[in-house]
């Protein structure tokens, strides 16, 4: 089995799903003839023909378009090319997409699952950086999450597809070609949710997901070097999320940490350290959130690298959570 | 600079399209009207009167740069120069100008408030709803529509049922006109007349100018989607070689014509010698200027 990269994977669960299942649709700006901005959705307009199609730059009618097809039946995948873009359209998902099931009582729904990516890359300009999967993650009736490995590229898009309520699924536009791995494509389509621990270990359990989980893995492996062993789990549904593999991890090491790149006050970090903390699970330190500094982002390289935790600043913040004082 | 990576991340440049800036500018007083741009804006910030080293040093992120390093190529802003801004949201800027429009109602500036956004913004739902507001509060803003027929690596006229976008303007009966966006003399006059009209009180008005961009959507867009002819042939209608055609045609020498290209590209590589120089920007102010 060869290595893909993670937007090939991802354009590997595309083709599978339009392949397998003709009610599926395909589109968004830029994603049928030209493929992509980013190149995910290569020859996917070839080998599928209409219903892979490139719309205007209107995000309300792309997510609106979406709403009405999958009430219909159809099952639409469609593409907003940057999280930070999902703003000019958020009626569309908050107020239509979230609500279609639950006030028809399941009589309507929407199956739809809405691609975008997001994050700070060198040089990105504050309003194509945010992380904003908190703001998905908030409302009720959204599903949610945030491949971080090739594997998971493909798994939880299929997934999403699949699943019968509108998911948004947050890609990362700094690993879609920097990141390659096995991929096995044909694996058997997993249900939604369920986090992942990626590196067993028994001082501190860290929950992250997305990009920052390689961060945290670097941070894991320096520290292994101190003699101290990280325990790290890759989140990767923030809805549904998986409070019980966290909370076994923390009454295992008795030590929490929340990483994201997404900034700190309101981050999805505050809700799992709630969630242990509120089930009562015993903890020899308190809770530790690693997040982005509250701020707009900044687009020089050294302006990012101040704002945002890198590995270093990972290491030594978990550090101190073993050794107090050494903040 | 970008191939090199001194600079880094999505770079969009107007090569091809420089006669609208430049002759909008031409028309406009920037001591007090405004102008909100898109991030194909280096060469409006320039029009405007932003200081190349500042350009340069903000691609740069540097801390002498338009921003000091915060904005980066494709959302800077010189408001000095009445340069509000880049806008990296496609159509955000026009209901940002019909604002500036609306507070000059109140502020008795005499402001008009130019927003200039793609063929492919004209799809965007604010675009809309600014033009809307605009007509029905017969507003100063002059809403400028720079027609390079793509929208990144779509051809707009996939993605629109009539082309020409001047008739967008007829629902809201704003006074319009469609213009050959690579003749600056054409520009200048167009948005003279539409600068009157705002400041009249009978804006808004719309401006289509067709134009083409000779490179790519951004730095390294290979422009596969685009037929290698159609840059060739819009090569030849580009608006430096159109301008220098017409001041030869008003008998202005080559030897003149030959000086100012001279003067002008050691003008901007000093301007790129003086940016590399400058200071990267202070990681430690990065928390200012969050709140006042
Ligand atoms: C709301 C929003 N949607 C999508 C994008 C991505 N995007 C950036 S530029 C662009 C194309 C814009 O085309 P056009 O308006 O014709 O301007 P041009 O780039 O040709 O000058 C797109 C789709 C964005 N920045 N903002
Ligand atoms: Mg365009």
């Amino acid at each position: 089995m060869g290595e893909i990269t993670y937007a090939q994977a991802i354009n590997a669960a595309l083709r599978r799903a339009l392949a397998e299942d003709p009610k599926t649709l395909l589109f968004g700006e830029d994603v049928a003839l030209p493929g992509g901005v980013h190149g995910v959705t290569r020859r996917l307009r070839r080998e599928f023909g209409d219903r892979v199609f490139d719309t205007p730059i209107s995000e309300s009618a792309i997510l609106g378009g979406a709403v009405g097809a999958a009430m219909m039946g159809l099952r639409p995948i469609v593409e907003i090319m940057w999280a930070d873009f999902a703003f000019v359209a958020f009626d569309q998902l908050i107020n239509q997409a979230a609500n279609v099931r639950y006030v028809s009582r399941s009589r309507l729904k929407a199956p739809m699952t809405i691609r975008t990516q997001q994050g700070a890359t060198p040089g990105s300009c504050a309003q194509h950086s945010q992380c904003v999967e908190a703001l998905f993650a908030h409302i009720p009736g959204l599903r949610v999450c945030l491949p971080a490995t090739p594997q998971d590229a493909y798994d939880l898009l299929l997934a999403a597809i699949e699943c019968d309520d509108p998911v948004v699924v947050i890609e990362s536009r700094a690993l879609y070609h920097s990141l390659k791995d096995t991929v096995d494509l044909d694996a058997p389509r997993s249900p939604i949710g369920g986090a992942r621990i990626v590196r067993p270990g028994s001082d501190i359990s860290v929950v992250t997901w997305g990009p920052m989980l390689h961060t945290v893995l670097e941070a894991a492996h320096v520290l292994e070097g101190d003699g101290i062993d990280i325990e790290v789990i890759d989140a990767r549904w923030l809805n549904p999320f998986d409070t019980d593999t966290v909370t076994e991890s923390v009454s295992r090491t008795g030590r929490l940490a929340v990483i994201h790149e997404a900034n700190l006050t309101g981050g999805f970090g505050a809700e799992i350290v709630a969630r242990v903390v509120e089930r009562g699970v015993p903890l020899s330190a308190p809770p530790l959130r690693v997040a982005t500094d509250d701020l707009r982002i900044p687009a020089a390289p050294g302006l990012q690298r101040a704002a945002i935790p890198g590995s270093d600043l990972v290491a030594g913040r978990l550090l101190s959570l073993l050794k107090p004082g050494n903040d | 600079m970008r191939i090199e990576e001194q600079i880094v991340g999505s770079v969009h440049l107007c090569i091809g399209q420089e006669a609208i800036p430049v002759g909008a500018c031409a028309a406009l007083d920037l001591t007090r009207d405004a102008v909100f741009a898109t991030y194909r804006g280096h060469g409006w910030a320039l029009a405007c009167g932003t200081d190349p080293v500042a350009l340069f040093s903000e691609l740069l992120g540097r801390e002498t740069g338009t921003n000091g390093g915060r904005a980066g190529s494709a959302y800077l802003s010189d408001p000095d120069h009445g340069f509000y801004g880049e806008n990296s949201i496609v159509g955000a800027g026009a209901p940002i100008a019909m604002g500036a429009a609306l507070a000059a109602r109140y502020d008795g500036s005499g402001r008009v408030a130019l927003t200039v956004f793609g063929d492919g913004a004209m799809n965007q739902g604010a675009v809309h709803e600014a033009m809307n507001m605009a007509s029905a509060f017969d507003l100063p803003v002059v809403f400028l529509v720079e027609n390079n027929r793509y929208s990144e690596l779509t051809p707009i006229a996939a993605m629109v049922r009539r082309d020409d976008l001047v008739s967008r303007a007829g629902p809201y009966d704003m006074r319009a006109s469609r213009i050959d966006g690579n003749d600056v003399n054409a520009v200048r006059e167009t948005i003279s007349e539409a600068v009157a009209t705002c400041r009249a009180g009978q804006g808004p008005v719309l401006i289509e100018a067709l134009t083409q961009r000779l490179v790519g959507h951004y730095i390294g867009d290979a422009q596969v989607y685009r037929p290698h002819a159609e840059v060739e042939q819009a090569r030849a209608k580009e608006p430096i070689i159109v301008l220098s055609a017409t001041l030869r045609a008003d008998g202005v020498s080559e030897h003149e014509l030959a000086g100012i290209e001279t003067r002008v590209r050691a003008e901007v590589a000093a301007a790129a010698t003086a940016a590399l120089a400058a200071p990267p920007a202070d990681p430690t102010a990065v928390k200012e200027h969050l709140y006042g």
